[in-house]
Order: C-alpha cells, then structure tokens, then sequence
C-alpha cells in the first residue's frame, strides 16, 4: 500500500525536550482516503499534521509528501492546510486573502468559486478584522481548498462552531472530496470524524493506537466499563466472562471493559461471581482504545500507565 | 490537474520565484497602506525636520550646497527609519500572528516572502524622498544637476541594503513589542550621531572621530559626496561594506535562530 502513499510516514519519532509528541509512528494514506485522526488533547494529532506540511522536520524516520520531503516547497504544491482563524491578515479584506493564497498555486480555484462554496461571497469585501468567529473559521477552511490540493489537511475544522455552521462545512469539504482528493482530518469529536472520516487512526501517547474503517472503530468507541468489587482471587474469572475485552484494578474496584454490558452484567449473576458495588459507565474513547490495543498486543496490562501518560502529556502549539 | 497546469518552469506545479515574490511584494504593500498611519508617519517625519530645523536656518537654507547636504541627511534617515520600522518592528509582529506557520505550508520557499519584504521597504524608503525633495526644491535653494540628483535617488537603495540587514536582525531576534524599543533606540542616536540631523561640521573633533565608525555617517557620506561632488571620508565605503557585513551575519543568525526555535 506504500507505493501510491501520497502521505507516508515511516518510525517517525518527534520530541519537544523530554517530551516524546509522536513514538515511532508509521502511517500511510493512498490517494482519494478520507483519514479520521482521532485522540485527546496532546496525543500527537497536531505534530503529526505539522511535518506532513513541512512545518516541522521529524527527529528520527521519514515523512513524505507526494514522494518529496515536505520541507521541499515542491512536495507542497497539491497540499491544502487551514490556518488559525485568529491569525488571519486583520487588514486584508476576505476576497484578498483568498487570492494571496490562490497565488501560490499553479491551478488555483477562482475566487467566486471558492467563496461560493463556503457561503463567503457576500462577505468578500469585509476586511477579515471585522468577521465573526464562525465566518473566520469557514475561511479558514476555505483556504485549506483554494489551491484545489490532492491533499487537505484539516487540524480540528468546525472546534467552537454551532451545529449548523458544522453541517454546512462538513457538506462543503464531503462536496470537495468526492472530486477524489485525500483528506487528513483530526478531532477529538466523534462526530466529525463520522461526518468526514471513512478511516479512522486512533492516537494516544504518541503512538497509532487502532488503524481501521470507521464502522470497526465505532464498535470500539461504543464500549462501556463494568466497575465491580470483587476479592482479589475471583479476578481471574472475570477475565474468562463473555464479552470481556479487558480487566484492569483500579482502587478497590475492578473494571471490566465490555463491548455488551448487559450481557457482562448477566454472565456476571449467571457464573455467581461474588461481587459488590457494581455499576456501568460509558469508557471514553480513550479508554476504550487503549484496552482494546494493550489487549491485542498481549502486553501485560500497561494500559493504567499509558492512560495517565495520555492525560499529562503536553503538546506544544 | 497536471493537464490544465500552465507551463510552469518550476517541478512539480510551484510557481515561478519571481511570481511568488511579485505576490508577496503586491499584499505587503496592500497591508501597510492598509494602515495609512504608518504610511504617514513614515513619510512626515524627514519632511517636518527639513521644515523646522532646515528651512528657518537661513545660512543653510540660502546656500545651494549646505541645502542639498542637508537634504541628503535627511533623505538617508528616510531610509534608515523606513528600513528598521518596516523590516524590524514588521518581521517580528508577523511572526507574532498564527498566519505566519499558515503561509510557511503554502508551495513557496521562505525566500519570495522575504524578498516581497525588502521591497516594501525599498518602496517606502523612495516614497519618503519624495516630500523632503518638493520642499527643498520649493522653500530652500538646493539645486543639483540631473545627474546627481539621479545619483541620489540610485543612493536610496544602496543605504537600504545595510539597514534593511539590521531590520531583519531586529525582527527575527525580538518580540514585537521589544522590537519597536530597540528600533527607536537604535535609530535616534545611530542618526544623531551620523550627522543625519546635525552636519558633522558642527560636531566635536571627538564626536567627528567616532561618528566616522558608524554606519549611519558613512552612508551619509556617500550620499553627501554623490548629490554635491564635494569629495567625503575615503573611509565611508569601507566603513559601510563593513557594517553590511555584520548586519547580514546577524540577520542570518537571527533567522536560523528563529527557525529553530519555532520549527524545528
């Protein structure tokens, strides 16, 4: 699948100081995929982003571009990315703004058509200074466009937008996709990367955590964690019940990770397990995909650690 | 896409370096007359000097050659004020903004963006000739041949070179806010102490002495010598290569500085 990787990374490792942001991490995604890159807040989401584009060069590994260093302005020629609605040119007026971008581009859509897409045409004369919150971010995404890339890159599209203006863009980049561009989106809403991803890499710690279609992660994402105290001799059996993805201590109680927690909870009364003080949570993602990967790759339980990585880990912007 | 893509010289789709620097020159130029403020301060400053401190002076005003000597120092300030503003206190507040990593994704090399920032500066440095000369010609009697006022206007960017240099220095090396401090505290006595407001002749034999080591006396020298004739230091050249040296050496280690700060 590496041959036609228009973005490709291979044991990509990126530190800030002490700080290891991504942990030899390989990835690549072939022309026309809609890539989902979901997470917490500092799993590495946006270091990623940021050396696919060339804004950053890995410490170990490689990243390529169309089959180019992405350093290289070359490499960078069917690449769209978003700025931050904040720092856009306060002076500049919205129709300027596209066209200084549309200018680096071979190709370029025409500025109407751009607009257009966006809903932005009424506002092309407004100096973007003046626009809303929600205006800024539709352009922003719209410059991500301008240079009609192969590759977009989409670092959190529609954060801090209301429902409708979410739809409106998610529509707005679907309409561009099927055009057959490939698209990198990260999130940690579900929900976008439902409305934009066909594909779906989990990331936490650094480390690609699950790589697979958004149907199989949704599965995943749906899990629920069963909390029960139970003596400590009786953990093993629990660890046998059906639909137990993972146990794992926590304080006095024992969680157990379930696909079905009904069912969990009926093998639980049905096997006689001595157990008190239960109760059923939904898992965050986070939780869910770390037992499930920690599991698979029968590692002895390091998900406790790796889940308090997650939360203190920081990520430099 | 490769189908409809005009022949572009460059490999893979970019465009061509000198469009991509036409670009960036075209929506700098846009941003700063966006804020016309800038635009008028630059400009008025020189002019006002000749106007209080030149015109009312009779002695000076009245005599052909101390005129078009005091026009050329205040010409070269023009310039040096243009190029520190426009390149050190501009260059640090843009990267300041969120948009900078934004356009570092964009297909072009640092360099086009650069160079559309030297002509800006060159821009406003022309620009504010052009106020300090319709005064001198209406209210002193300064007179040059056309070949040395020409000569003069060619001045204009040879003096850029230099300060354009400490510009980026100043803007790659500080935050904004830091950046305009040391602007003004670099330029004030830099043109003070180059003869910029006063002639040199008026200077102590010390101050004369030490001034002869600044960049700032030895670009006015030139320009001095190049709009009357009257031959200046053998020194200025050498002097003002020199400097040109260092404020490139700093502009390049304050780049890579930044760079690696920020993107490495």
């Amino acid at each position: 699948m590496t041959a036609g990787a228009l973005v490709e990374l291979d044991g990509v490792t990126r530190r800030y100081g002490d700080v290891v942001a991504l942990d030899d991490v390989s990835l690549a995604v072939g022309a026309g995929e809609m890539v989902g890159l979901l997470g917490p807040n500092g799993a590495g989401k946006s270091t990623l982003l940021s050396l696919v584009s060339g804004l950053r060069r890995p410490d170990a590994g490689t990243v390529r571009l169309a089959g180019r260093d992405p350093r290289d302005p070359a490499a960078r020629a069917g690449l769209g990315t978003t700025p931050q609605e904040t720092g856009l040119p306060s002076t500049l007026r919205v129709g300027e703004v596209v066209d200084l971008v549309a200018g680096h581009y071979a190709d370029p859509m025409p500025r109407g058509e751009v607009l257009e897409r966006f809903g932005l045409t009424d506002l092309a004369r407004r100096q973007t200074g003046g626009l809303s919150g929600g205006q800024r971010r539709r352009l922003a995404v719209a410059l991500s466009l301008v240079g009609r890339p192969r590759v977009v890159l989409l670092d959190e599209p529609t954060t801090g937008l209301d429902v409708e203006a979410r739809h409106v863009l998610w529509e707005a980049l679907r309409d561009y996709q099927s055009g057959g561009a490939t698209v990198i989106v990260t999130s940690h809403y579900l929900e976008e990367i439902e409305a934009l991803a066909r594909r779906v890499v989990v990331v936490g710690a650094g480390r690609v955590l699950a790589d697979d279609d958004l149907p199989t992660i949704l599965a995943m994402a749906a899990a629920r964690r069963v909390l029960v105290e139970v003596p400590e001799a009786e953990e093993p059996r629990l660890r046998a019940l059906a639909g137990v993805l993972d146990v794992r201590r926590e304080g006095r109680r024992t969680v157990l990770l379930a696909g079905d927690a009904d069912a969990v909870v009926r093998a639980l009364v049905r096997e006689d397990v001595p157990f008190r003080d239960l109760e059923v949570r939904g898992a965050s993602l986070e939780e869910a995909f770390l037992a499930l990967t920690s599991a698979a790759s029968a590692e002895p339980a390091p998900s406790t650690s790796a889940a308090t990585s997650v939360t203190t880990d920081r990520e430099p912007r | 896409m490769t189908a409809t893509a005009p022949a572009a010289p460059a490999s893979a789709g970019t465009r061509s370096w000198l469009a991509l620097a036409l670009l960036h020159t075209r929506f700098q130029l846009l941003e700063s007359v966006r804020v016309p403020i800038a635009v008028i301060g630059n400009l008025l400053f020189p002019s006002l000097a000749l106007l209080f401190f030149v015109v009312p002076q009779r002695a000076v005003a009245d005599d052909p050659l101390a005129s078009v000597a005091a026009v050329a120092q205040l010409g070269t300030f023009a310039v040096m004020s243009a190029c520190l503003f426009t390149l050190g206190a501009g260059v640090s507040e843009d990267r300041q903004l969120a948009f900078d990593p934004y356009v570092r994704t964009l297909p072009a090399g640092a360099g086009p963006r650069l160079a559309g920032r030297i002509v800006n500066a060159i821009v406003f440095c022309l620009g504010a000739q052009v106020p300090v000369i319709l005064i001198a010609v209406l209210l002193t009697s300064a007179s040059v041949t056309p070949a040395r006022g020409l000569g003069g206007l060619a001045m204009v960017p040879v003096v850029a070179v230099p300060f354009t240099l400490l510009g980026l220095a100043i803007g790659y090396a500080l935050s904004a806010k830091a950046a305009i401090a040391v602007v003004q505290a670099v330029l004030f006595p830099l043109a003070f102490a180059g003869g910029l407001f006063l002639p040199p002749e008026a200077f102590p034999s010390w101050l004369d002495a030490l001034s002869q080591a600044l960049p700032s006396r030895a670009a006015r020298d030139l320009v001095v010598e190049v709009t009357t004739g009257i031959e200046g230091s053998p020194w200025a050249l050498p002097v003002l290569l020199a400097w040109t040296a260092v404020f490139a050496a700093l502009a390049v280690l304050a780049y890579r500085r930044d760079e690696g700060r920020r993107f490495r």
